[in-house]
This record gives C-alpha cells, sequence and structure tokens, in this order.
C-alpha cells in the first residue's frame, strides 16, 4: 500500500517508476500482482476522440467604451452570451448561422466551435462581433475586434462530458442507403462497423470503479494540463461489468476543466462529421496512482478483455430502442474486422489509439522528469452502487 | 504494353460522343473504367486505367486532346495531408483497393497512391480534411 504523497515524493526524488497502460500489462504478466503493485508506482493513460460536449469559457476583456454583449460571435459562430458583460461560452458543435446544415445532404460541417477553439490555442486571429441594447453603465451597442489566445483575459476549457468510460460499436443494419452518424459513416447491409474507444489505454477502463479518479485528479487535457471538476454528464456506473470489474457498455464519463493558454492544436482538432454536425477532438490523458494490488490488477486490463456492444444506428438508436446484436472485445475491433450475424464486417474507429498511445507517453515523461505530480481526489465519482 | 491511368474531363459537347468506343476500336486499346460521372447541363467526368501499345496509347491520347478532352494523370488526383491525419482510422474500411492502409503494430495510417483509384469513398469519412481531392 501506498499513498498519494509517498508516489509524489519519489516523483521529487526523480525515482518513480511509471509505465503506460500498455506496459503494465506485460509488467503484471511477468511478475504478477504483488511484486508489480509494490514496484510500479504509476500507470499513465490516454484517449483521443471526438468529445461533443466540450466548450471554452472566454473572457474578452472591455472595449471603450464598454458593452453588456448580448449576443456574441467568434469567427461567425455564435458563442453563448447570457453571462457577465464579456464572458462568453462558446460550445464545440455550435455552427455559423448561415451555415447548409443538411440542406444539401449529406452536410460537411466544414467549420464550428470546435474549430473556432483549435484556432484561438493554434494562436490564430479571431474576428468578434458583439451586439447589445446599450445601457447606462455599458453604452456601447456594437462591438467588431480581434482577439487571440493572449489578448483575452481568459479562456477555460470545460467540458462538461469527456472520456467515456467504453462505447457502442454502430452499425448499419436497417437502412438500404449509408448513413450519417456521430459515429460516422455507415454503409447499408451492415457493411462497416466504428467503434469510438482506446481500449485498454483509455483512462476510465483502468479504473473501472473509479478508486483513483475523482474530483480533482489533475489530468493531461488537450496538451497542457486540467482537472477532473465532476462527474460527467450522463455519468451511469450501474451498467453490466464483465467478471473483471469492467463495463460492458457506456458507462462513466468526467467533466474536465483546464487553462487553454496551456493547451495546443496538436491535442485539440476542430472535427467535421458528413451529415452530423462539427464537434472537437480531444487528447486526454490521466494517471493512475498505483495505490494497492486491486489497483495494478484494473490497470492491467487488456484490449481482448474489455467488450462492448453492436448497436445499430439506422433505426434502433434513432429510436430509442435498447438492443444490442451482440458483444465484440477491443483486440477483435483494433485487429480490423468482427463478425456480425455470421458476416466479416471490416471495422474502424474515431478514437485514435496511436495519438493515445502518444499521450500516455507525454504523461509518464512529465511525471519522471517531475513536471507533473498526482492529485487525490477531493471526492469520489460515484460508484457502481451508488455510493 | 504501357499503362496509363488518367482523369478524363469532357466538356458538356462531348458527353454525348461514345468515346471510349473509339479508343478501344480505332486504337485498339484496353480501357479499365475506375470510375464515371456524367453531371446534367455540365461535364463529364471518367478515370480510367489505359493500357495498350506505346504508339497506339500515344495516338489515343491525341485523339482525346483534339476533341478537347482535358487529361490529367491520375495520381495528382487524391492527396493525403498526413500533417491533418490523426490516425483515427475512420476511413480504413471505405477504402475499396487497400490504398489507404494501417499497420497494426503501430496503429498508424498511411496511403499509396499507386493503389488509390480516386473513388473518393474516403473523402466525406475523414473528420480533418486530411483527405482532399484536387480537380
Amino acid at each position: 500500500m501506498k499513498t498519494y504523497e509517498e508516489i509524489n515524493q519519489r516523483i521529487r526524488n526523480g525515482e518513480a517508476v511509471v509505465v503506460t497502460a500498455e506496459e503494465i500489462i506485460d509488467i503484471v504478466e511477468e511478475k504478477g500482482i504483488k511484486k508489480a503493485a509494490k514496484e510500479v508506482d504509476v500507470v499513465t493513460t490516454g484517449t483521443f476522440a471526438p468529445m461533443c460536449s466540450s466548450g471554452a469559457f472566454i473572457n474578452f476583456g472591455h472595449s471603450k467604451p464598454k458593452i453588456r454583449a448580448q449576443k456574441v460571435w467568434l469567427n461567425g459562430i455564435n458563442a453563448y452570451a447570457g453571462l457577465a458583460a464579456t464572458d462568453v461560452y462558446l460550445g464545440a458543435t455550435e455552427l455559423p448561422d448561415e451555415d447548409l446544415l443538411n440542406k444539401v445532404f449529406p452536410g460537411s460541417f466544414k467549420y464550428g466551435g470546435g474549430h473556432v477553439i483549435e484556432d484561438l490555442v493554434a494562436g490564430r486571429h479571431i474576428k468578434l462581433k458583439a451586439i447589445s441594447y446599450g445601457t447606462d453603465c455599458y453604452p456601447k451597442k456594437e462591438l467588431e475586434t480581434v482577439i487571440d489566445i493572449k489578448s483575452v483575459n481568459q479562456a477555460i476549457l470545460t467540458n462538461p462530458r469527456n472520456a467515456y468510460q467504453n462505447y457502442n460499436v454502430a452499425i448499419n443494419k436497417y437502412s438500404d442507403r449509408t448513413i450519417y452518424t456521430y459515429m460516422g459513416i455507415l454503409r447499408p447491409k451492415i457493411g462497416n462497423a466504428n467503434y469510438c474507444s482506446t481500449g485498454q489505454l483509455s483512462p476510465l477502463l483502468n479504473d473501472p470503479f473509479y478508486k483513483t479518479i475523482g474530483i480533482g485528479t489533475k489530468i493531461f487535457l488537450g496538451g497542457g494540463e486540467g482537472y477532473v471538476y465532476w462527474e460527467g454528464t450522463q455519468h451511469n456506473p450501474r451498467v453490466k461489468r464483465g467478471a473483471n470489474g469492467v463495463v460492458r457498455a457506456p458507462a462513466g464519463t468526467l467533466a474536465v476543466v483546464g487553462d487553454l493558454k496551456g493547451m495546443s492544436p496538436e491535442w485539440l482538432k476542430g472535427t467535421s462529421i458528413t451529415g452530423y454536425g462539427a464537434s472537437l477532438t480531444v487528447g486526454i490523458g490521466i494517471p493512475i496512482p498505483i495505490l494497492s494490488e486491486d489497483i495494478v490488477k484494473y490497470t492491467a486490463v487488456k484490449d481482448e478483455d474489455i467488450y462492448t456492444q453492436i448497436v445499430d444506428y439506422s433505426k434502433d438508436y434513432p429510436n430509442g430502442v435498447n438492443k444490442s446484436y451482440g458483444e465484440v472485445n477491443y483486440k477483435q475491433l483494433r485487429d480490423g474486422y468482427i463478425e456480425i450475424e455470421g458476416k466479416q464486417v471490416p471495422t474502424g474507429a474515431l478514437s485514435s489509439y496511436k495519438k493515445a498511445r502518444e499521450i500516455a507517453e507525454i504523461l509518464k515523461d512529465r511525471i519522471k522528469k517531475k513536471k507533473f505530480e498526482l492529485a487525490k481526489p477531493v471526492k469520489y465519482l460515484k460508484g457502481k452502487l451508488g455510493e | 504494353m504501357t499503362k496509363k491511368r488518367v482523369v478524363l474531363t469532357f466538356p458538356h459537347e462531348i458527353v454525348s460522343q461514345p468515346v471510349v468506343y473509339y479508343l478501344v476500336k480505332d486504337y485498339n486499346l484496353m480501357i479499365n473504367i475506375l470510375r464515371a460521372r456524367v453531371t446534367p447541363q455540365e461535364q463529364g467526368r471518367l478515370v480510367v486505367e489505359i493500357s495498350g501499345k506505346k504508339k497506339e496509347l500515344e495516338a489515343g491520347m491525341n485523339y482525346l486532346a483534339e476533341l478537347n478532352i482535358d487529361i490529367q494523370s491520375l495520381t495528382r488526383d487524391i492527396k493525403w495531408h498526413e500533417n491533418k491525419c490523426v490516425h483515427c482510422t475512420a476511413c480504413i474500411p471505405h477504402c475499396p483497393t487497400d490504398a489507404i492502409s494501417l499497420d497494426r503494430d503501430t496503429m498508424k495510417v498511411s496511403f499509396d497512391k499507386q493503389k488509390c483509384i480516386a473513388c473518393e469513398l474516403c473523402i466525406p469519412t475523414c473528420p480533418y480534411q486530411a483527405i482532399e481531392i484536387v480537380i
């Protein structure tokens, strides 16, 4: 048994043993759980995928004379201004007012809120337009200016739902045409199957009962640093689990926050999902402290031991019908083909395993170089029994 | 035998002429149509693999040029921007020729121009606009 303080002391001393969620698999296999728990201090995880429930609070500062911005557009994308005078919230899926949407089907959604966030992080200039009705204290009624990441007072990435613990495999079983979903393009007659999780590298799949990831956990977020600030929206720990405790369907989620000024466009990418809309692809890495033998056992989970459900997105999902067409594991998914109703179906992912692996390596490196210490949660997420 | 993969763009007036038939009959060429699209009132686009004897192939291409048909080499047609690719693999199941492929060890996506038939199925699958058609 180790404590957070002991692990942080070892990080400060440059003695901490840090490995990725892939590397821990072999270590546990070779040395066993007991020895691995003793020797390893931290396991790093990673994920990189479109995460729609994302956005940023921006305070763009006062003009002269001042304006109480009532409606605000950033590069033509509406940002919610129902806050104080110069505070807005820019959502990742917001689209330009004049976007053709799906009028010419399928829409391409080339630029949206997520792209503005990427441009901002990249240091590019953003056109700001604001209108108001004018008050005695804020007389200005129209403002057109240019902002960038340096000129704004705050830019705080605040994502209400990220890092889903497992996700559906999407297929098109019933429609006779290609369908365009948030899970990508799905060809008819189960022409392909799309998934979106980095499996054995994914943060919450390595901590299935939320024993270390909780409110206040410090994380890698968009290339910079961030924190878990709450359970994510739709957080649902009460789904069916395997004997290893791992959820077999979408379950836990995280709400995360961090300073956009320290992030990088490599790990926050504007996303265009044909026929569906715009989004933001977010890179997240979470360190798991090896406090006990249980915890090291959870982090040693392998792709072949993580299962998920095959869901139809042509009829069932849109109509709220909860039905599974079988279970598959992430080894099968990542190998390129899965069997559905006797047919070999090619798989594609929306999450990037390669990028997730890079994130786990970067986080490992930061910890080893004493640039990143672990934070003990101040409150735990709702667990399996709702405790 | 010489082989050439080209994108032929037909002006509106020529769309109704059996150009491929003459290439086969008069120039003794083998034509494999990889992709064809005719937009009403506008123009036609044909992606073909043409093979035959070098001289006959040249003569055939001259015939096309005389008809004012624009000829572009196919390799210039689809561009994969490696710097924009995040290696998510959303495009992988859609590529019919394995021109876009995935190394399952490194999980890295790569693009082989030689295998690409410019079917364009991959273009809408990419969320990062990393694959581009250059016409």
